[in-house]
């Protein structure tokens, strides 16, 4: 049988760091990058006779999320889950069990594909723990080192159906997913920092069958790539497996992004029995329908709508493929309401969402706190021929890294508009010097207009606009 | 159990009470895991007792406290001097607490 004929079937745990200013049981800053050990306190050490209190802006987190992706919103518990290791200093983790704050929800894709959502619930997230000695590496190390400064910061764990058939689609649901909890300010979605982290449920089956396979979960997913390449390599594992006669063992793998494969992690001389139990320091989580209600009804728009939004701005004739590309990635990045307002004022679509799906992404922390009135300001003048693209781009990057009008920066950077006629003069005296080529170009090599341009460009010290240039070139020839 | 509750079908037996004293990560002698078994399986037998009381016309509780929603709001408060957890600590290293060699990776 060949690997066409089998299907993987893939579910999503993704953990998201909530935006909190403090952690989820105590007042402790909830900060990335701070100094080890600068944010503990008693009770995120776990010390005795500490009492956590929950955090009211996280369980409202919590609930824009159960709202975003269609969840039943209910009254909720925390369990402890017990285990031995030095992440977690109470030797366990407080988070919710068999009464989670969200369930049965679903998220749709671009494509209007539908992933069905199991849960949401709330956790505590635990330290980190660095591996000394050894390479890094956790079987040779010699001790550990461990910082709790992220011990103790909420997460909400989204744990999707398997209702995901291919790598790319997996990818697919998290860009959604990261872009929906960056809507609502639940996350930064920084997935190289550790705000949002994949774990993949892989099993393979054959054909069009109901059953499901053996599956085994793989983490250590950092990116987006990670993923995709972890579930392409997880599903050959699984078939060569099956196609040999050999059974899938059902385990915990690693992705090992060096090696590009999963390895087995080593076996436990015992499964986990975190034998859960309530959490006697906490009381039920039961937000009323005042509060429900109030959540719903400050849900801002969803990536969904926002895409539908700029596509109609794009007008009749519908968005070509490359803007379909260019809208998803400005909505991802939340930067769409730079595109919207550019519109308003009048700037052309196209231009305005090209210039904000390139350079503005390419910068986006940046260019989402830009002055509107000077990204548009910039737009009209490369709108208008005041400056060509090049020259704009350059003044784009200097705008989002130290603010200020576009004019002034043009100027400083002497991009000053090419008085009428100069285009037209500097192609005629380059095509006078290069008769041979010229020649060559009206007997139609096309290439040559690259020729041409570079010398205009030289001419007019980079001050030409490359499409008057092609213009020009063309009228000559006539 | 029987339908008078008063004895489990199922007695904790000495492994069980092996079992539960390794993940708790308590080393006991033979002598000590007998003693505990039989009071262990005494406390069981009595909480089989309470289980067994009819219970089918009463909610659910979740919590012995009649109270909902105890919440604090998301402000900032002071941490600990880092110096002085650390000093308490059986042993640091660079701002971090010193753990010996672990085996396996995070449950």
């Amino acid at each position: 049988m060949s690997v066409e004929a089998w299907e993987p079937v893939v579910g999503l745990e993704v953990h998201c760091e909530l935006k909190t200013a403090t952690k989820l049981f105590c007042g402790c800053r909830n900060a990335f990058g701070d100094e080890p050990n600068t944010n503990i306190c008693p009770v995120c050490l776990g010390l005795p006779g500490s009492l956590p209190v929950l955090n009211v802006k996280a369980v409202e987190l919590a609930m824009f999320i159960g709202n975003a992706l269609h969840c039943e919103i209910r009254p909720s518990l925390f369990h402890r889950k017990n285990y031995f290791y030095p992440d977690m200093p109470k030797d366990y983790q407080i988070s919710q069990y068999d009464e989670p704050i969200n369930v049965n929800g679903w998220l749709e894709l671009p494509d209007g594909q539908r992933v069905g959502i199991v849960r949401a619930h709330m956790e505590e997230d635990t330290g980190k723990t660095s591996h000394m000695g050894g390479g890094g590496r956790i079987h040779d190390a010699d001790h550990a080192l461990v910082d709790y400064n992220r011990a103790g910061v909420p997460l909400v764990e989204i744990v999707s159906a398997p209702d995901i058939r291919s790598a790319a689609q997996a990818r697919r649901y998290v860009e959604e997913l990261r872009a929906i909890l960056m809507a609502i300010r639940a996350s930064d979605g920084r997935m190289e920092e550790g705000s949002l982290r994949v774990d993949a449920n892989v099993s393979v089956r054959a054909g069009r069958t109901d059953e499901l396979g053996t599956r085994c979960e793989v983490k250590n997913l950092n990116s987006l790539r990670s993923l995709a390449r972890a579930i392409e390599h997880e599903t050959e594992r699984q078939v060569s497996l099956l196609e040999a006669g050999e059974p899938v063992l059902q385990q915990t793998r690693h992705w090992d992004e060096q090696a590009q494969k999963t390895v087995a992690l080593r076996s436990k001389e015992e499964a986990f029995d975190y034998r859960y139990f309530p959490e006697p320091d906490l009381v039920l989580v039961a937000p009323g329908p005042d509060w429900q209600y109030q959540v719903a009804l400050c849900l801002p728009p969803m990536p969904a709508e926002r895409r539908a939004k700029l596509t109609e701005l794009l007008g009749a004739g519908g968005p070509t493929a490359a803007q379909v590309d260019q809208v998803a990635t400005v909505v991802a990045l939340g930067l769409d309401t730079l595109v919207v307002e550019a519109a308003s004022s009048g700037i052309e679509v196209p231009l305005a969402l090209a210039r904000t799906a390139n350079e503005a992404a390419a910068d986006a922390d940046r260019a989402r706190e830009v002055d509107r009135a000077a990204y548009g300001t910039l737009l009209r003048m490369e709108q208008e021929g005041m400056l060509t693209p090049t020259q704009a781009k350059a003044v784009l990057a200097d705008l989002f890294e130290n603010g200020g009008h576009p004019a002034d920066i043009a100027r400083r950077k002497g991009f000053e508009a090419l008085g009428a006629g100069t285009v037209v003069a500097a192609v005629a005296d380059v095509v006078s010097a290069h008769p041979e080529e010229w020649a060559r170009y009206c007997q139609g090599e096309d290439k040559l207009v690259g020729f041409f341009t570079g010398l205009v460009m030289q001419a007019t010290d980079k001050k030409a606009n490359g499409k008057e240039v092609a213009a020009e070139l063309r009228r000559l020839r006539g | 159990m029987n339908e008078h509750g008063s004895a489990r079908s199922e007695r904790l037996t000495r492994e069980d009470a092996a079992y539960v004293a390794r993940l708790a990560r308590v080393d006991l002698t033979e002598d000590e895991l007998d003693l505990y078994a039989g009071q262990l399986a005494a406390v069981l037998d009595h909480a089989a007792q309470v289980a067994a009381i009819a219970t089918s016309g009463v909610e659910p509780t979740a919590h012995t406290l009649p109270l909902r929603n105890v919440l604090r709001d998301d402000v900032v408060r002071p941490s600990l001097e880092r110096e002085e957890v650390l000093a308490q600590a059986p042993r640091a290293e660079d701002g971090r607490f010193w753990v010996p060699r672990i085996l396996g990776e995070s449950p």
